[in-house]
């Protein structure tokens, strides 16, 4: 198995599938929708209604690009706080329609800026986590590359959260994380293998359901094999969570978050 | 060499309001960063240095009108009607979910210095006669930050109001997540956040104090939930520290920029209230919502 700082490094390749490449694989006819209905269009998330087999959903995603120039466009995955905002006017509309929600997730974490700041990135995630703790349908979030810190948990309030296997999940960068407890950024790789961000560690910590299979050396070099390994997990998953009685899932939700913590008395 | 100076705090016992004079002797004993045995503090706002008796009960600068940040047991004797406090959970502490090298030696130095088991101290009082579950937030304690302790009380203490029928006040100070706790520390927003959906489903009122600083992922969660979130004056708020946005987006930012004021301006914050007017405006607004405005059926 690859230690921790070298799943870093397949998380963040530029050529790692990205939320539209497994919306485009494993739905059909996606129709994307665009706006939080308050200020703008955030392009870093993309999300509307597809088919998923026969069942229409709502698929949210946080997007990346494959080339510079799309990232730029992308804000590299950076999310503002508009972006959540369209995600929960979608995850809204979702509920509205019985419709199950998937998010693909892949952000450094959200967006740090003067605009950010003042449209309330911090009032937009706590919304989000406020909100999808109580959503009334089924929420499968997919971590598919980074899932960094606030930025990624604001889309992954769910009642199944799934890694890849070579993607990270974190409170912070490991670069952040050095800096903040070390004043050494430079120390990453140590910070990696402590912080226990692979997909392995924080399914045996609790913090995540399960792990998704990828190609050898990750999943852009084979996307057909996860996203299709991917598409019949979401298959036998929603077999049963869409039978699940909608309190006892709601309540299953909260009692899955509420046992998190490591505490003595 | 000032460049690499680390900004001074000064500390304030929480025990000797107002008693200075009669209590000097009996509060020698006491542990956590008290003031120095002096007459006078620097302070922390404009670096004069003023006389500690001039700087009152609510600890405001006679300067400048700094407000100097406050620990937690000063805070719920100022806001809890006298003797009315009962805490929860007070010996909770926390486990070391990552084995991060030295947490646990960490945690035991914090509750020597500041006498306290974790950054929050909740319980149940009155404020102006009212029942309230109260939450304070200590900035001592590992900068306020939330980790499994933190996050545990106050989900707990939003349980307890909702099934007792109750409002909630909180306090927050806090540098964000506790890194030392890494991923539990990041899911304690989740857990709280949906501990404050139940209560507020529960019709039940929750009011939002921020207080310097409320910034990283306790502002993006709890302390942006409030019905009514107030903030005292020049408190910071914010999600990103100021140094990491600079570095993002290389300019400098302005001086206002993540103050109480600014939120206020920009639509997050309902109201700013001095420190000395905190009180009265709890209880104000605890009695508009008991009882309710208008029993319709619903």
């Amino acid at each position: 198995m690859s230690n921790a700082s070298d799943i870093v490094k397949i998380a963040r390749k530029i050529s790692r599938p990205s939320a539209l490449d497994y919306i485009n694989h494993i739905f059909t006819g996606f129709i994307e929708f665009h706006g939080d209905r308050n200020f703008r269009d955030d392009k870093a998330i993309v999300g509307g209604i597809a088919f998923f087999n026969d069942m229409p959903v709502t698929v949210i995603g946080i997007q990346k690009g494959h080339t510079t120039e799309e990232n730029i466009a992308r804000n590299f995955g950076a999310v503002h706080p508009e972006g959540y905002r369209k995600a929960l006017r979608l995850m809204k509309q979702a509920e509205k329609f019985h419709r199950p929600v998937i998010v693909f997730i892949n952000t450094a974490g959200a967006f740090c800026g003067i605009g950010a700041e003042e449209r309330g990135q911090g009032e937009a995630i706590a919304r989000n986590l406020f909100e999808m703790s109580r959503l009334r349908v089924p929420i499968i979030s997919i971590i598919i590359g980074e899932g960094g810190s606030g930025g990624a948990l604001a889309l992954a309030v769910a009642d199944r959260v799934w890694m890849l296997e070579n993607s990270i999940y974190s409170v912070l960068s490991p670069e952040g994380f050095a800096s903040i407890l070390w004043k050494d950024a430079s120390r990453s790789k140590e910070a990696a293998e402590i912080m226990k961000i692979t997909a392995n560690d924080l399914y045996e910590l609790g913090i995540i359901d399960k792990v998704i299979k990828e190609a050898e050396g990750g999943a852009q070099n084979d996307f057909g094999f996860t996203a299709n390994i991917l598409k019949s997990k979401l298959e036998s998953e929603f077999e049963i969570l869409c039978k699940e009685d909608i309190d006892t899932l709601v309540e299953k939700r909260y009692k899955k978050f509420r046992v998190m913590g490591e505490f003595t008395e | 060499m000032n460049l690499f100076k680390r900004k001074q705090y000064v500390s304030v016992n929480a025990s000797n309001i107002n008693e200075d004079s009669k209590e000097k002797k009996n509060n020698d004993v006491k542990s956590g960063p008290a003031v120095p045995d002096g007459m006078c503090v620097k302070c922390t706002g404009c670096g004069k240095t003023v006389f500690k008796k001039e700087i009152g009960a609510y600890r405001i600068c006679p300067e400048c009108g700094h407000y100097f940040r406050i620990k937690a047991s000063k805070r719920v004797k100022m806001i809890a009607d006298e003797e009315t406090f009962k805490e929860f959970d007070e010996k909770m502490t926390s486990l070391n979910p990552l084995n991060y090298p030295d947490y646990e030696n960490k945690i035991q130095t914090m509750k020597e210095k500041t006498g306290l088991n974790d950054a929050v101290i909740t319980g149940i009082c009155k404020i102006g006669g009212f029942d309230s579950v109260l939450c304070v937030m200590d900035s001592t304690f590992i900068m306020g930050s939330m980790g499994s302790v933190v996050g545990e009380k106050i989900t707990r203490a939003f349980e307890y109001a909702a099934e007792n029928k109750l409002p909630i006040v909180i306090f927050t100070t806090s540098g964000g997540a506790r890194m030392q706790e890494g991923i539990v520390s990041l899911m304690q927003m989740a857990k709280v956040s949906a501990a404050v959906a139940k209560h507020s489903d529960a019709g039940l009122l929750y009011v939002t104090v921020l207080t310097d600083p409320t910034t990283g992922g306790v502002t993006a969660s709890f302390a942006m939930l409030g019905d009514i979130i107030l903030a005292e004056p020049k408190t910071l708020i914010g999600f990103a520290g100021r140094r990491v946005i600079e570095q993002t987006i290389k300019q400098k930012l302005p001086e206002e920029f993540q103050t109480a004021e600014f939120l206020l301006e920009h639509g997050f914050v309902d109201k700013i209230v001095e420190r000395e007017n905190m009180k009265n405006v709890l209880t104000e607004i605890l009695r508009l919502h008991n009882p309710k405005g208008c029993e319709f059926n619903v």
